[in-house]
């Protein structure tokens, strides 16, 4: 039972859990909640963008893009038609899934810097569009959006986001480790390592690339639709180029393949800029530092490489044991 | 009734002819065995035989289905395995779970299902571990039971192979060059390990430079050269069979070193078969 919980997975749970339960504790104010909604919306786009670009190897450089559209759809919808905010949002995410399906089948037959490019010009033309749409997005002005409420339930302020959000989380981190661990996140690993042996088994590549492709996409639109109603306003600036670059650089700092690693990532890129929020000019500068400290020294990210030399400690210590026995 | 029928089977890379024209059969439940001089085309139709290359021309039939220019997880699905020369293994796995991709067929797995992780799935997923470890234990891993698959040695990660195409459960194995890399003993081994695949009903088709363990193991040989059908009979008459010999011989006069121990095993086993 002991050796169940210190499990990665039922562990890492448990630790999630206890933080976004005992996090409250240091949170002084509306501001640092705040802060924790931003981190938590931004690692639920990372844990299903990691499925992708850590798992199954596929990178995507358009992931704002379907962030962006989640906010939009569900902003359009709720704010200027009026739908209830649940039905908006579930109609926007089905919308986002079904792109992402139509899309990714032609643009995931590419590989490695072809396909970073053709997400990348996906995202720019999502970016495009809604820029240009005023008429529906307010264009560059952005546009404001109603609170989500369920019934009459409404959702408004941080203190109460914070434990939506943070249990929404805990399900992103619980559905993705459950995937990884099943026969179909076996193929999607095994087709990362070497395309031809997963197919030679009977996996189809193709079929693998594209279903992990329309989870990642649903993953950032439902957070796109949140973040969306929760900040009351949207802008393109979360559907720009630099966006996508934020989301990539959060999942390749915390640790490709490595869901926690993706949550770390989020947590610590969310805040880095909100602690230098005097230098918000450099911002970007910041990510790219970022980028290159890890790709030099933590090729393999934060989380995996503190886990590697936990598991080091540990064995060299049961070594010391055994000499002494 | 043959396992596997290949009727006027042809490769074009360019301008240059892989394999060309070529028809056999083979019988279920042998070890049929695939030799040739380097470049004869017997990796390019190991490559065919699975849908990794589609054939430019003929017909690929497994029992009654006819698999020709269908990708190569539909081969997979009507039970044709295989390994690589050049080790395909998943390196960012342990060496169970590339075994358990290996049962990837034979796992109902819905995405909800997965997502959720439902009770009926955990139950399968320890199933499936059972069964990988079984494998794993059956080609002679079972030190590697809780190995990564990067920290393997070369011999282990080529059973590793083996033990993930035979969890596919398949009708046909084939094996490219199992016995590339090998030292002596490791390659004595194999020819145990093909011997019991065939008592478990799978049928083998060994691609093979090592001719002590082609001689010993197979049933039927297919001599390739330059893509084509030099020769092919039972194990028994393509060694004793004049052209095989000269092909081998033959290609002594381009003095290619790498050649030089091959030829000699050819010798050796032509004497051996005249004395």
């Amino acid at each position: 039972m002991l050796a169940h919980l210190a499990s990665p997975r039922t562990g890492g749970l448990l630790a999630l859990a206890a933080v976004i339960a005992l996090l409250p504790l240091v949170l002084r104010n509306s501001y640092f909640y705040d802060v924790a909604v931003l981190v938590g919306l931004n690692a639920i786009v990372c844990i299903g963008l990691n499925l992708l670009i850590g798992y199954a190897g596929q990178i995507s450089l358009g992931h704002a893009g379907f962030f962006g559209l989640g906010a939009y759809g569900s902003a359009i919808l709720a704010s200027r038609y009026g739908w209830p905010p649940l039905a908006a949002l579930l109609a926007t995410t089905f919308a986002v899934a079904l792109l992402a399906f139509i899309v990714g089948r032609p643009i995931l037959r590419l590989r490695g810097h072809y396909l970073a490019m053709a997400t990348l010009g996906l995202g720019v033309i999502i970016f495009m569009v809604i820029s240009t749409e005023d008429k529906f997005t307010g264009g560059p002005d952005g546009i404001s959006v109603v609170p989500f409420r369920i019934g009459g339930f409404v959702l408004q302020g941080e203190r109460i986001w914070y434990w939506v959000v943070g249990a929404l989380l805990l399900v992103a981190v619980w559905l993705a480790l459950n995937l990884i661990e099943s026969p179909t996140g076996r193929a999607l690993r095994a087709l990362h390592s070497s395309e031809v042996g997963a197919e030679v088994v009977g996996i189809n590549a193709a079929e693998h690339k594209l279903m992990v492709f329309v989870i990642s996409a649903v993953f950032a639109s439902v957070a796109g639709s949140l973040g969306a109603h929760y900040s009351g306003f949207v802008t393109p600036a979360k559907v720009a180029f630099l966006h996508s670059i934020e989301l990539v650089t959060m999942v390749v700092f915390g640790g490709l393949a490595s869901t926690f690693g993706a949550v770390v990532g989020a947590a610590v890129l969310t805040t880095l800029p909100q602690l230098l929020a005097t230098f918000e000019d450099y911002e970007m500068m910041v990510f790219g530092a970022v980028m290159i400290g890890t790709m030099i020294f933590l090729p393999r990210g934060v989380v995996p490489s503190l886990a590697r030399l936990f598991r080091s400690h540990r064995s060299a210590d049961a070594d010391n044991k055994a000499n002494k026995a | 009734m043959s396992l596997l029928r290949v009727e006027g089977l042809g490769k074009k890379f360019g301008g240059v002819n892989a394999v060309e024209d070529l028809s056999f059969e083979i019988p279920p439940g042998e070890v049929y065995s695939i030799i040739g001089p380097n470049g004869a085309g017997k990796t390019s139709l190991l490559n065919l035989l699975t849908g990794v290359y589609k054939p430019s021309s003929g017909r690929i039939m497994l029992q009654e289905h006819d698999l020709t220019g269908h990708p190569p997880y539909a081969y997979a699905r009507q039970g044709i395995a295989r390994t690589f020369q050049n080790l395909q293994v998943f390196f960012n796995m342990s060496a169970l779970e590339n075994v358990m991709v290996g049962r990837y067929m034979h796992e109902r797995c819905g995405l909800m299902s997965a997502l959720l992780r439902l009770p009926r799935q955990a139950r399968a997923d320890r199933a499936c571990r059972e069964e990988a470890a079984e494998l794993m234990r059956y080609v002679g891993l079972q030190a590697y039971l809780s190995s990564a698959a990067d920290a393997m040695p070369y011999g282990a990660l080529k059973r590793l192979e083996i033990a993930r195409a035979l969890a596919t459960r398949p009708k046909l194995m084939l094996l490219d060059e199992p016995a590339a890399g090998l030292n002596p003993t490791e390659a004595l081994e194999l020819d145990d390990l093909i011997g019991r695949l065939t008592e478990r009903g799978v049928t083998v088709v060994l691609v093979e430079h090592n001719m002590r363990l082609v001689m010993g193991v197979s049933d039927h040989i297919l001599v390739l050269d330059y893509g084509r059908k030099l020769a092919e009979g039972p194990a028994q008459e393509v060694r004793n069979n004049p052209k095989v010999i000269e092909a081998y011989l033959g290609s002594a006069v381009s003095s290619e070193t790498s050649y030089r121990e091959e030829i000699a095993q050819v010798v050796a086993v032509a004497v051996e078969m005249h004395r």
